[in-house]
């Protein structure tokens, strides 16, 4: 039976959750600026990364008043260890090269989208408000990658070949966006949370349409890796976690 | 931020003989001292022109070079706040390459031109950014000191006689003042926590001092192609004038901060109301304006890098464009 703490447990770790994927996804990208070779979309990338930050800094916000123990934003980001994140492994992975980088986002933005579509009605005030907010910005994300993986699968034989191979590569972190726990269950059933199952059905759809357009094959659904929701991370996680705590490790306490 | 040492490099434009006569060239001074904008489709000559396009050329290669330094602590920014601002910054800086690259295309020349012209090493941009962000401290003195020295620099700019390219510092200007602003915070804020913070606040301004103060160009005897750019108002204040406004607005806030210049002949001098500053190290300045900095080749390979590493997607961008082009046509 799901009591009334469980609930409360469930929609503490939801927004966690939600502040990690935007943090971890927002720092790879972070990576790359001064690095593109086009001003536009250096311009694009800083935007995109710019939003993913602005969402784990509410995610964490709305995690410190659910959890009612004084904890900030700050905290959640700097002074947890890599294995209290719960990110989707998918978004820890380094960056590759631009196509591994667009199909990544594709991949998951597709999820998102329709993650926080569902979020907006979920009785979560809290979470429901920043979902309305998200949700806004990551449909545009969601339409520039989209954009791109058009013209990577369906402009010159090295860009199909080269993206295509980033979707075989990238499509086994797949599979975890939908393999919910209770975290997922109890949300969806108290609180008025997505349906993964659902959501599952519409993103293939949506990205099946998607690859057609970019003249790409859609991976067969095969072995996928999971672990992000119970913490256990990809080998490139501790080191992305070491440059994010950088500072607020090497001098505890102090005030930036 | 801004781009020193602009009448340094090139050969000296010359007058296109029979092209422009006297009468044309006296016309353009006449618009020039009545404080008349020119604008990219009205007569100008040849050397106003050059003169222009490697100035706001270099300004823009500074926006993105400069956009290295800073982006290098972007990852290990030590808060979310500070993170999202320092992006959205290095965000800016970015979109003034943009216009800056735009200003500088209404003189008739190509982005992709004035690219290549960089990433062959035939255009400069500003020294300061061959140097390395070291610590934390380093974002807030680049803010404080670089940009304070870039408004300096640029806010006489927005009255330049070319109108695009004083419309663009119009808006250039709003942002750096904002960044300059955040950089001051960012010490502020250094010199109010421990030790260790108001250590590393010190050690940046110890190490980015000298070099903001050779953002201004070398001194005025030695900067010869200045009384040109003067008298076409391209250029409103001297080097020096410039240098010696920017000492002394700083000099009080590093003094609110507690924090020291590293120069001991530092010292107000009552009678004229101004700084009196020890001797700058040109030769310095000269070594990293010819490609010997600590960070020249670093942040030239990291452009070319990138832009070697986007040939594939430009590629793919341009024969789906060919190909969407053939299927309309269809």
């Amino acid at each position: 039976m799901t009591t009334h703490s469980d609930v409360e447990q469930a929609r503490l770790t939801y927004a966690l959750r939600l502040g990690d994927n935007a943090l971890v996804l927002g720092q790879r990208l972070i990576e790359l600026v001064a690095h593109h070779p086009e001003l536009e979309e250096e311009l694009a990338n800083a935007n995109i990364s710019l939003d993913f930050i602005g969402q784990a800094r509410l995610f964490y916000s709305c995690a410190g008043e659910l959890e009612g123990r004084g904890r900030t934003e700050d905290d959640f980001a700097f002074l947890r260890d890599d294995g209290e994140f719960q990110n989707l492994l998918l978004l820890e992975l380094p960056n590759g090269h631009f196509g591994d980088t667009i199909v990544r986002q594709v991949l998951f933005d597709s999820f998102y989208v329709l993650q926080l579509e569902a979020l907006v009605s979920c009785t979560d005030a809290g979470i429901a408000e920043i979902a309305a907010r998200a949700i806004k910005e990551v449909r545009y994300h969601l339409r520039h990658v989209s954009q791109w993986l058009i013209r990577l699968g369906d402009g010159t034989d090295e860009s199909h070949a080269r993206v295509s191979q980033s979707l075989l590569d990238l499509w086994r972190y797949t599979g975890e966006m939908f393999s919910g726990d209770l975290v997922d269950d109890c949300l969806r059933d108290a609180c008025n949370g997505p349906d993964l199952a659902r959501i599952q059905e519409q993103w293939h759809d949506n990205v099946s349409a998607l690859l057609k357009e970019a003249t790409l094959d859609m991976p067969e659904d095969g072995w996928m890796i999971s672990g992000g929701r119970q913490g256990v991370h990809t080998e490139h996680m501790g080191f992305l976690i070491a440059q994010l705590q950088h500072e607020q490790r090497a001098c505890p306490g102090a005030s930036w | 931020m801004y781009t020193q040492g602009l009448d340094q490099a090139g050969s000296k434009p010359r007058r296109r003989d029979g092209l422009e006569t006297d009468a044309q060239l006296a016309a353009f001074q006449a618009r020039i001292d009545a404080d008349e904008k020119i604008e990219a489709k009205d007569w100008m000559p040849e050397a106003y022109r050059r003169t222009l396009v490697r100035q706001i050329s270099q300004h823009a290669h500074s926006e993105i070079i400069g956009m290295q330094p800073e982006g290098n602590w972007l990852t290990r920014a030590p808060t979310l706040r500070r993170k999202a601002i320092l992006l959205a910054k290095v965000q800016d800086e970015a979109g003034h390459g943009l216009y800056l690259y735009s200003a500088a295309e209404t003189l008739g020349v190509s982005r992709d031109q004035m690219v290549r012209d960089l990433l062959d090493g035939k255009a400069k941009y500003s020294s300061i950014f061959n140097y390395p962000t070291l610590t934390w401290a380093d974002i807030g003195a680049i803010g404080w000191l670089v940009d304070g020295a870039a408004i300096m620099n640029q806010i006489p700019l927005c009255r330049c006689s070319f109108g695009p390219y004083a419309r663009a510092m119009v808006r250039v200007c709003k942002e750096e003042s904002f960044h300059q602003r955040q950089g001051y915070e960012i010490m502020l804020t250094l010199v109010r926590g421990n030790a260790k913070q108001k250590a590393m606040a010190q050690d940046a301004i110890n190490r980015w001092w000298w070099p903001s103060l050779m953002m201004f160009g070398p001194n005025d005897e030695d900067s010869p192609h200045s009384a040109q750019s003067m008298k076409w108002k391209i250029k409103r204040f001297s080097n020096d004038a410039l240098r010696q406004k920017f000492i002394d607005a700083t000099v009080p806030q590093a003094e609110f901060l507690g924090l020291k210049m590293p120069d001991d002949k530092l010292e107000f001098d009552e009678q004229t109301g101004h700084y009196r500053f020890g001797e700058i190290n040109w030769q310095e300045f000269y070594d990293v304006l010819a490609g010997n900095g600590p960070c020249n080749r670093q942040r030239m390979a990291t452009r070319q890098q990138a832009q070697a590493d986007g040939a594939w997607v430009r590629e793919a961008a341009s024969v789906y464009a060919e190909k969407q082009a053939a299927r309309n046509a269809a």
